[in-house]
């Protein structure tokens, strides 16, 4: 038997960061992993992002650890030091070394009533969906504890729709982190919310009262009926274990450790929240990775020690930025407080006013990595100008540290700039740098820059602009015509960047049919032959079916098409018929059909509108609050051919079932009791995003309107390509800023967005009929110029279940690219 | 030389798709300033006959065609692939003559090439420049 057996007791996020640790330097230990969850380990750090959406998948830190034995819902119940073994309800594991990572429970005040159905503590993803499960259907819910945790849980009932109830014991929030005044610029944000918060308040006694719970406080007089409570106030080591077997704990708790991690027993290590390093417990991530590594390190033979934990902070709760480094207290500090603006900022300086000791920061944290990589050093900015522009000079020392999770310094990354590095991505690959809290990535930005590294926006060779710029030239000056711009304000002939890019700017400012006069030759084979490229040359076609609802008699109509031009017919995603494999020449025939029957072009060819999809909505459903067929339809109608800088999807659903997945669309609206909710920026595709919150409860009016002013500004403002998602993520300031532009109207610029809009929907035509109607567009739609009533010999298709597919010969191999006489060679 | 159209038939900065009479299809591209190309209709990456479909515009100054397919872009003048150097479309001699188009077997096809053109992919192109670090110029 080998001498190397280790046992880890816990798979957590630091127990897990062991693992990865261990297998990386010294993958001979023989690893058994004892877990009391049924779920391998998953980011904790951010647990209320499962009432957003995030499944517990997404949130999984699982990886494939090779040879190590990971026994889930197995909890360890005893350690026998003597015979260094661990116990469970199941078995018995020998160890060489033992690994202690229990982590830490939720802390519950001796109140009483505290076990009461309908009160939970706030710590693991059962404890998620069973707050879940009892939040179906009610109304209201108390959070004790506003620290982090507290403001942790407090935005998790909110995401399930309740209103909230902050109580705190302290007199003000996070009052770990913030001193007074911040902890008060921080209750107006989260009030502003619509959260309730009492401060200076605890809890004194629990009880039911029917169907819901009344808790009653220090406070005379004041008592919370409620729904449900949730314990979100700190947390205790779990070290009963260690207790048990006689190892040394903390006079607070805790798992006694010296620096190496090492417990009162050699061949016991505690890592994590259990750990009292030196007395000291840590309830942050960062240095238990940290501990992690050290024994992982000391396992492999090394003599790594604990450098010592920067327990600074920066997060974003409820929507507001917080932050806290270095320091709390210190001799000297400048302040910086505007309540109007919600803006709270604090540096803690040396007695000269020399040093940066600490800070915080309240309702905007973009200068967090700058300050807190000068912790030690000089003030790199006086204050207003860091919290005016957010970015200023990075004159950081190679040693400053960047990202403090992965102990990453400045010197690091310009090494690994300097290496060809060249975007955030590869750093985070290469050092590993803003892939713990992601707090630095502006950082890295940031310094990418510094490196020489440009990203350039310019959209191709032949225009330095970006296309916002672009399209603010068009609309400037009213130019008309490629020919001009290019001649204007690029160079050369254009491409396949410039010219769709120019096309869709000239589209969406009313240029007329997309095939008109000198516009022809702009557009993208797709939208030149108004239907979609496939793979061997044909063409699909999708008619547009507002709203996913079709009559008996049109669907008919397509059947009949459909089988009469020989198409391969599939439902789309989007709600519609795609028949597939149109010669050229058949597209105008194929359009005459549909166009007689009432129907119109889909624009699936196009950068533009697709589809809004819906559920049936109240009509039909038992469940259903609002009519969203119609409200599906009417959308559809309205931005039915607009033209923007990559397609846009939608969809409406008519109650929070959400059963038209509108939260995956660039602009979703689901049913309220009350009106409308409107979400912007989702995507499927290769990167999946839920679509943020814009407006909640909204009438019908406002909701068009305000989707009318999100769509234009974003197809005045996007880049080349740029889907919606991609959009609002890169706006300075986000969602938020999104919505003071185009609801508080905070640029003055919602008139003329309105107006843009009313000029599209008042010049809308269908681009079929528009080629149907015009013999010298029709004469075009041919596969060959000089043989007309020729079709392209080289399609073939075959038949596979009763449809027609592509020829599997149709390609590929009878007439090979024209080879060259020049060796084969990498040109790299 | 085969005729093929009336050169009024040709769309300004756009192509055209032909047949000549021995099955070969071929791509006809009238430029802004009415050259005139002609290459293989086939693009080699698919095998489709698309060529013709794609848009034309210049990289560095040559004139060139993108596939619509997967868009790799070809020199209109040698037919060579600018992304792919070991392909190209093959090249057609094409005129006009009292307000006709012809095309035929063009004698540059069998030409070859001294030098491969620069790699247009996208590690070179994202290279970070060398110059000494700069202050950002925000």
């Amino acid at each position: 038997m080998s001498d190397k057996r280790l046992v880890v007791v816990g798979d957590g996020m630091v127990g897990r960061r062991f693992l990865e640790a261990i297998a990386e330097r010294d993958p001979s230990w023989d690893v058994t992993v004892l877990a009391e969850e049924p779920r391998p380990a998953y980011d904790r750090v951010r647990l209320s992002a499962f009432f957003d959406g995030v499944s517990a998948e997404e949130l999984s830190l699982a990886t494939e650890l090779p040879g190590v034995d990971v026994r889930l819902s197995e909890p360890a119940t005893a350690i026998d030091r003597a015979a260094r073994a661990v116990r469970t309800e199941r078995g018995e594991y020998a160890y060489d070394k033992l690994v202690l990572a229990t982590g830490s429970a939720a802390f519950v005040p001796p109140v009483e009533g505290a076990g009461l159905d309908g009160v939970f503590v706030y710590r693991t993803i059962e404890d998620l969906e069973a707050i879940k499960a009892r939040a179906e259907g009610r109304r209201h819910g108390v959070v004790i504890g506003g620290g982090l945790l507290g403001l942790e849980a407090a935005n998790a009932l909110r995401l399930l729709g309740l209103e909230t109830q902050i109580v705190e014991f302290a007199p003000w929030l996070m009052a770990r982190q913030l001193d007074e005044a911040g902890g008060g610029v921080l209750k107006q944000h989260i009030e502003k919310l619509g959260i309730d918060v009492a401060c200076s308040t605890g809890g004194t006694r629990i009880e039911q009262a029917g169907d819901r719970l009344l808790m009653e406080t220090n406070v005379e007089g004041l008592a919370f009926d409620t729904d449900l409570i949730v314990f979100a106030a700190g947390v205790r080591p779990r070290d009963q274990l260690a207790r048990d077997c006689g190892l040394e704990v903390g006079e607070r708790g805790g798992i006694t450790t010296d620096t190496a991690c090492q417990t009162s027993d050699p061949d016991v290590y505690a890592i994590g929240e259990v750990a009292a390093m030196e007395g000291v417990c840590y309830g942050l991530v960062a240095p238990g990775y940290t501990m992690a590594e050290v024994v992982a390190d000391r396992l492999a033979g090394g003599e790594a020690t604990f450098p010592g934990a920067d327990l600074s902070t920066k997060l974003k709760l409820l929507g507001v930025d917080v932050a806290q480094f270095g320091a709390m207290d210190g001799p000297l500090a400048t302040t910086y407080l505007d309540p109007a603006e919600g803006l709270y900022a604090k540096l803690i300086l040396s007695d000269d006013a020399q040093t940066l000791l600490g800070g915080m920061l309240v309702g905007n944290a973009e200068p967090y990595p700058l300050l807190r990589a000068s912790v030690g050093g000089p003030v790199p900015a006086q204050l207003a100008d860091l919290l005016s522009s957010g970015e200023v000079e990075a004159g950081l020392p190679d040693a400053a540290q960047v990202c403090s999770c992965n102990a990453v310094t400045k010197g690091d990354i310009m090494g690994a700039i300097h290496d060809g590095c060249t975007d955030v991505g590869a750093l985070k690959d290469c050092t590993r740098a803003g892939t713990g809290c992601g707090s630095c990535v502006p950082m890295l930005g940031q310094l990418l820059a510094e490196g020489g590294v440009e990203v350039s926006t310019s959209v191709c060779e032949h225009f330095t602009q970006s296309r916002a710029e672009l399209f603010d030239i068009v609309k400037v000056t009213g130019i008309a015509t490629f020919s001009e711009l290019i001649a204007r304000y690029g160079t050369g002939a254009g491409c396949d960047l410039c010219k769709p890019a120019v096309a869709s700017i000239l589209a969406s400012l009313g240029g007329g049919h997309i095939l008109d006069g000198e516009q022809a030759a702009l557009q993208d084979t797709n939208d030149h032959f108004l239907a979609n490229l496939q793979r061997n040359g044909t063409y699909s076609v999708v008619p547009r079916i507002p709203g996913g609802e079709i009559t008996p008699d049109k669907l008919i109509v397509i059947g009949e098409v459909a089988r009469d031009f020989g198409l391969y017919t599939k439902i789309t995603g989007g709600q519609r018929i795609d028949m597939f494999g149109a010669r050229v020449d058949d597209l105008p025939n194929i359009w005459r059909r549909l166009v007689d029957a009432g129907f119109e072009s889909g624009h699936a060819y196009g950068k533009a509108l697709r589809t809004v999809k819906s559920c049936v909505g109240t009509d039909w459903c038992r469940y259903g609050v609002q009519d969203s067929v119609k409200m599906a339809i009417d959308l559809e109608l309205r931005y039915r051919g607009l033209r923007s800088p990559h397609k846009l999807k939608s969809a409406v659903s008519g109650c929070a079932r959400e059963c038209a997945e509108a939260r995956g669309k660039d602009f979703g609206v689901i049913g309220t009791e009350n009106g409308w909710n409107l979400y912007v920026g989702g995507n499927g595709g290769f990167t999946p995003r839920h679509a943020d919150l814009l407006l909640a409860d909204v009438d019908s009016a406002t909701l068009v309107r305000t989707i009318d002013r999100f769509l234009m500004f974003y197809i005045s403002t996007a880049d080349r390509l740029q889907r919606t998602s991609k959009w609002v993520e890169a706006l300075d300031g986000g969602i938020d800023y999104l919505r003071e532009v185009i609801v508080d109207d905070r640029l003055g610029i919602c008139g003329e967005l309105d107006a843009l809009m009313a000029e599209h929907v008042a010049n809308y035509a269908d681009e079929w009929k528009g080629v149907l109607d015009d013999p010298e567009k029709l004469q075009r739609f041919v596969s060959f110029v000089n043989a007309p009533d020729t079709p392209d010999p080289s399609i073939e298709f075959e038949t596979v279940r009763g449809q027609q597919f592509p020829a599997a010969t149709t390609d590929r191999s009878h007439t090979g690219p024209v080879l060259l006489g020049i060796p084969e060679r990498k040109y790299q | 030389m085969e005729a093929i159209c009336a050169f009024d038939r040709l769309i300004p900065g756009r192509g055209a798709a032909a047949l000549l009479a021995d099955g070969t299809q071929i791509a006809v591209f009238r430029l802004p300033d009415d050259s005139l190309f002609a290459l293989s209709n086939r693009d080699p990456f698919t095998g489709a006959n698309v060529m013709s479909r794609g848009i034309v515009g210049d990289r560095g100054g040559e004139p060139t065609v993108a596939s619509p397919l997967l868009k790799q872009v070809f020199s209109l003048k040698s037919g060579r692939c600018l992304d792919d150097g070991g392909t190209a479309l093959e090249v057609f001699a094409v005129e006009v003559v009292d307000g006709e188009v012809r095309v035929g077997a063009d004698v540059r096809a069998a030409v070859l090439w001294p030098e491969p053109p620069p790699c247009r992919c996208d590690r070179t192109r994202k290279r970070p420049s060398r110059r000494s670090p700069a202050t950002p110029s925000r």
